[in-house]
Formats: C-alpha cells, structure tokens, sequence
C-alpha cells in the first residue's frame, strides 16, 4: 500500500494546532466537494481530505500516525507499518460510513476494531443504502445499455474484523435515462441482520465528441458548406437516434439555431436536437479550387465587414 | 466476488418517508427543503407528496452538502441554485469555445 502525508493533504506543518487543521479541513472540503467542483480529481481530493482529518483531529490516532515518521526513507513502493508501531495508543476505528471506505493505508491501520462500521442499521434489521455512480455514453441512453459494476465495500467477518470486499454487479441501465436520475438495484446495499440495504446509483453522462447534453435536449454544432448555406436545402444529419433530414433555409448564417423536434434523449416527451449552424470552409489545393474561389472574389460584390464601419 | 444478474428501476415519484430514506434524512429537515423551495413535489399535502426527476436528485445534493460542509437549509438553496446558475454559463461558455 502507499504511504498517505496527511500533513501534505491539508497542507498544514506537522507541528499544526488543532485549530488549523480544521480550518485546512474546512477549506479543502469546501474546494474539493464533488457536488461544487466538477474536476475530475475532485471526488478523490475530498476523499483524501476528509481521511486526513479524520486521523488527524482526533489526538491518539495523530500522535499513533505522527509515530511512523515521515515518508519512508526509500518511498517508492509498498508501504508496510513497522510491527507494534501503535503500542500505547488507544483509538478508536474510524472511517467513512456506509458506502466507500478510506485508502488501504488508512484501512490497514486504523480500521482493525470489531463492531458494525455503517454496515448495520439498528432496529430495523436491513442494512444500509449504499449510493453510487454509473456512467453511460449519451448513445447508451437511446438504446439502453449493460454495465458490470465493481464495487468495493466494508465487510464485517465472523469474527469481528472488517475487511473491504470486490463484488460485481450487473446493472440495467433502461432506455431513456437522463443524467441526474437514479437508478435503484434492490438488495445490493450493505447487508444487514434480516434484509440487505439497497444500492442507488445516479446516471451521469460520459463527455461526448459532439453533443451537449441538458435535460432531455442534446445541442451539436452542424458543420454546412458556404454553398448549403447560401442556397439552402436538405442535409443528412447523423444522431445517435438515426438519421434525419433537416431543412437549411436559404442565405443561412453561422450561428443559428435549427430546431429537430423529438430527436433529442428519448423520453415522454422526447428532447430535443438544437443544431447550431457553423460553416466550414473547403480547403483550396487545387488550381481549380483556387480558380473558383478568385471568380467569387472578382463576381461577388460582398464586404464581410461593411458592418464594421469606420474609415 | 459475486455476479448477480437482477431488475433495476429508475427512480421515479418518491413519497415523503421514500425520500428520507433515499437521502438518510428525517422528514422534517426535508419539509424544510420544500419550504425554501428547494425542491418542489407534486400533490397538495405531505402525505400525498410526490418528488420527481430533478427534485430527488437536488435533494440528494443538499443532504451531502449539508453533511460534508455543514451547511444550513438557507445557505445549501443558495448554493444549489448559484451552481445551477454556474453549470448554465459553463455550457454556454463551451459552445462558444467550440465556435
């Protein structure tokens, strides 16, 4: 396993009070939370924040870490605790509720005490909910689409010690689906004394080459050619829905919008398409291309830039 | 490791104890998220509500806010709706970009 700073985490000295690693704390969850920044490396920077402050606010479990020194001498590599390096120190075990556990570092040392560690609802019986992500290409969400999830959860073992456990799961994601939605696979949460927890998994959209998603409705720029710009007409547009004719209208500009009805995310009512018109030039390599275009400069009396103004 | 193969469903239409259930949250304190308008069920009184789409997944988001940041009913609306303002200028911001 690799060797945490924590101190690094929260980018407070190791002599830090208490004080300011809350505020370190406070401050990097606030920047890193995955629902205010989108970044990619967000969720794992909270995570790593939140782990951080959970050994160091607490003064045993600080004073048991501040025991293994700094980053081992030969850091590269597998981190392994020396042998007895928590004598004397009483924590207790600590760690996220429910859902995903702390790194491995955390893992192997300070969650080794028995007892329900989230897992376990009391009274009811039905263990907990655990919440998750899946994502899907927005193609997916036209047509359905298959995932086989890896999920990694703390289990509590017969004999009181909790170990964090891979299963897979395979989940349906159904047709028509929009990002923000959840998806419920009953009986896959933590399990508990009568019944398991379910497991709830919110869609989100893998980034796409081409289409923007909001809600239901899918925006894409339409590369035209000047001439199917200029004299409008029918163009094949390729979707994740099929293909569609759409109508330019003559003299059309860069810039507008195009309306496709019902072609967007499939759904009651069904999104739309909104194709932002951008025309695109052909490359001139060729004599005849070149010739072309010279006649168009010399027959077309056009100033681009007459609204402009000025002398 | 375990392969199961089983139905899932979208969620869709939660009552009121569905939706305390799904964010780990009491009822009161999502009364309160429909009194600051922070999400807005269908049905007249408590016990017919019905959260759908967006609701549930706002809700979601001022549960984890509330409970990471300890922020308050009034301060996670206010939060919800200037990242809802953020996330619309950063898609319009991307589709100029792209132009």
């Amino acid at each position: 396993m690799e060797f945490k700073d924590y101190y690094k985490v929260l980018g407070v000295a190791r002599d830090a009070t208490a004080d300011e690693i809350k505020k370190a704390f406070r401050k990097g969850a606030r920047k890193y939370h995955p629902d205010i920044n989108a970044g990619a490396d967000a969720e794992a920077m909270f995570k790593d924040v939140n782990e951080a402050y959970e050994v160091l606010k607490d003064p045993e479990r600080r004073a048991a870490y501040d025991q293994l020194g700094k980053e081992p001498p030969q850091g590269q590599g597998r981190y392994q605790p020396p042998p007895d390096w928590d004598n004397g120190f009483a924590f207790s075990e600590g760690g996220p509720q429910g859902d995903e556990g702390f790194s491995d570092f955390f893992e192997t040392l300070f969650r080794r005490g028995s007892g329900p560690t989230g897992g376990m609802r009391m009274g009811s019986g039905r263990g907990a909910d655990s919440h998750g992500r899946v994502e899907i290409s927005i193609e997916d969400a036209y047509s359905g689409a298959d995932r086989i999830l890896s999920l990694r959860s703390p289990v509590v073992g017969p004999n009181g010690t909790v170990t964090m456990q891979d299963r897979k799961v395979s989940v349906h994601v159904p047709k028509g689906v929009s990002a923000g939605q959840h998806i419920r696979l009953a009986g896959q949460g933590a399990p508990g004394a009568k019944a398991a927890g379910d497991l709830f998994l919110e869609v989100a959209f893998a980034p796409h080459p081409i289409y923007r998603p909001e809600g239901k409705d899918l925006y894409l720029d339409l590369p035209i050619a000047p001439w199917e710009a200029a004299l409008g007409g029918h163009v094949v547009m390729p979707t994740p829905g099929g293909k569609v004719d759409l109508r330019i209208p003559e003299n059309a500009r860069s810039g507008q919008k195009m309306r496709l009805k019902g072609k967007g995310l499939p759904g009651t009512p069904a999104g739309n398409i909104y194709a932002t018109l951008k025309i695109v030039n052909p490359k001139v390599e060729t004599e005849e291309a070149r010739a072309f275009f010279e006649k168009m400069a010399k027959d077309l009396a056009f100033d681009p830039r007459a609204g402009l103004g000025g002398k | 490791m375990k392969k199961t193969t089983m139905n899932s469903d979208v969620l869709d239409a939660l009552s009121l104890p569905d939706l305390c259930r799904f964010c780990q949250a009491d009822e009161t304190w999502v009364i309160e998220l429909v009194e600051h308008g922070v999400i807005d069920p269908m049905g007249s009184t408590s016990g017919n509500w019905r959260f759908v789409g967006a609701s549930i997944a706002r809700a979601k988001k001022a549960r984890r806010l509330n409970r990471d940041l300890g922020i308050n009913i009034a301060g996670v609306a206010l939060v919800l709706d200037l990242l809802e303002e953020r996330d619309a200028m950063m898609r319009r911001l991307a589709r100029y970009e792209t132009i």
